[in-house]
């Protein structure tokens, strides 16, 4: 196998593997290095042969022999101290459960269950999830976060030891916490893909490699959990974004907006794949959930044979039930715009006025965006020239400054 | 592992309480109390006296500096606490959580050094 092949395959089984990993020794930073260890060893042997049937099994093994040397080695070093251990990883050794499917579909979600544990702030759950889960490096995240990689570095080590030392169990959590618990999850897993959407700033509107990472964690929690119509719904709402993902910028890097873009460009298996997930979700018993009820907002306009063709009655009426499940100052918004859509701008710009007013959406930089298509829309010059510049001013996404530049110009004609 | 619950909470609001909220809050503090020790979980407790009271000393260049008063004014204030033993911090935050002063005010967990 080329190095690529071998790094491929590693990568996609990095995550599952460190997750086993991590029961078997107890410890996320000896199971991080052994499964590196694994890997240099993997790179010399898998070089010249194919891959073992079951890579995955594979690191496991070779990952655990190295730590039980080197805990091994540690006891010859420092005495008895660290024969517990010892006598842990040989337990695990001969209880051996490293391919069994079931038990490593859990350790799975032990994994993103702990990393996305309410005890830590949003950006490290973030953090720690792309780093473990996804198998990131540190550099990778620190991108991500635009902050150095020491820095990064350094929050990830103290996220780490918080773990040991704070005492955050390696486990699923039990069945009264898991409906909150899973909401956490499904917010880390959202944020990197918005990130990944629309970035915060930056000369790029889009991150295509944090999006596609929220996929893949979308899918895996779908496989790991396949009951809950959350995951679905939430899965489908970033398919069917990402779905229009070559649509939505020129070759320059400018934005293309909705009612501008390609729809042929649009990726249809993608597209169906979304819609089939929307229906599922939308199927399943209890009340509609909100990741649900975006991705049947997402849905509608997948569908849409063009930007007229738009079923904006409808889209409007999704919004109106998310803002009675999930009320946020940025649903609120989202509606207002499809309200202009129904019942034209001025009923629209009503709306955010008077949100605006309530100053629920402090700092939240597409208000003033929001505000300035509605005015320029009313034809008032004046006013939406102003709301453009605010726009321009709170923005830190440079294809999104450029948007506001060439409004602002359309409108001195 | 052991964890301590540091209780924080406005000590002039809590000074406000009236009689009867004050009495249904002991018996409060009391059922939780006996709850943690018959389910194993309690090590030591106490409830301490208002910040008013404390006295922050301070050595520097080998002189004793004494002040009047708690190291930091903040806006919630260390009342009391609970040393208790837990399985892990998920545990421990629950049991955090039913701490009465927790509906007020704020319950700090944190993990006891291990010396090994």
């Amino acid at each position: 196998m080329t190095p690529i092949e071998i790094e491929r395959i590693f990568r996609d089984e990095a995550g599952r593997a460190l997750a086993t990993l991590i029961r078997l020794v107890g410890d996320f930073d000896l199971a991080e290095e052994v499964l590196q260890e694994a890997f240099a060893v993997a790179c010399e042997r898998w070089a010249d042969g194919p891959a073992p049937g079951n890579p995955r099994a594979w690191l496991v093994q070779v990952g655990r022999n190295k730590a039980i040397d080197r805990v091994r080695r540690q006891i010859a070093f420092r005495g008895k101290q660290t024969e517990l251990h010892h006598q842990m990883l040989l337990d695990s050794a001969a209880a051996d459960s490293a391919t069994d499917t079931g038990a490593l579909d859990d350790d799975m979600l032990r994994l993103i269950f702990t990393c996305c544990h309410p005890s830590f702030a949003i950006d490290v759950q973030v953090a720690l999830t792309l780093r473990t889960v996804c198998g990131l490096g540190s550099a990778e995240v620190a991108r991500a976060f635009l902050v150095s990689e020491e820095a990064m570095a350094q929050r990830l080590l103290r996220a780490k030891q918080k773990i040991r030392l704070a005492g955050i169990p390696y486990e699923m959590p039990e069945r009264e916490d898991l409906e909150p618990r899973l909401t956490g999850v499904l917010a880390v897993v959202y944020l990197v893909f918005t990130e990944g959407y629309v970035a915060t700033s930056g000369e790029e509107l889009m991150r295509t490699d944090l999006a596609q990472e929220a996929i893949r964690l979308g899918r895996l929690l779908d496989a790991l959990m396949p009951d809950h119509g959350e995951i679905k719904g939430l899965l489908a709402l970033m398919l069917l974004h990402d779905a229009r993902r070559a649509s939505r910028e020129t070759a320059g890097g400018d934005i293309v907006l909705l009612e501008n873009q390609d729809r042929l460009r649009w990726d249809c298996d993608q597209i169906a794949e979304g819609l089939a997930l929307v229906e599922t979700a939308l199927r399943l018993p209890g009340r509609p959930q909100p990741y649900a009820v975006q991705a049947a907002i997402a849905a509608l306009h997948a569908r849409a044979p063009d930007f007229a063709a738009t079923d904006w009655p409808q889209i409007a009426g999704l919004y109106e039930v998310l803002l009675r499940i999930s009320p946020s100052p940025v649903i609120e918004l989202n509606h207002a715009a499809a309200v202009s859509m129904v019942d034209g701008p001025a009923r629209a710009l009503a709306l955010v006025d008077a949100l605006q007013a309530r100053g629920g959406l402090k700092g939240y930089e597409l208000l003033p965006a929001v505000r300035a298509d509605l005015l320029r829309r009313l034809g008032l010059k004046e006013a939406a020239r102003e709301a453009y510049l605010a726009a321009q001013s709170a923005t830190r996404l440079e294809p999104l400054r450029r948007l506001y530049a060439r409004r602002l110009k359309e409108l001195e004609r | 592992m052991q964890y301590l619950l540091m209780i924080y909470q406005n000590e002039a609001e809590y000074g406000k309480m009236d009689a009867e909220a004050g009495k249904k809050m002991t018996e409060e503090y009391g059922a939780f109390t006996q709850s943690i020790i018959q389910s194993g979980n309690f090590k030591a407790a106490d409830r301490l006296q208002p910040t008013h009271t404390a006295t922050t000393v301070r050595v520097r260049d080998g002189k004793i500096l004494t002040t009047d008063g708690p190291f930091a004014e903040t806006r919630e204030q260390l009342g009391g606490y609970y040393l208790i033993e837990a399985k892990d911090l998920n545990a421990a935050l629950s049991i955090a959580a039913r701490i009465p002063s927790a509906r007020t005010g704020s319950i700090e967990v944190r993990p006891i050094w291990v010396y090994n």
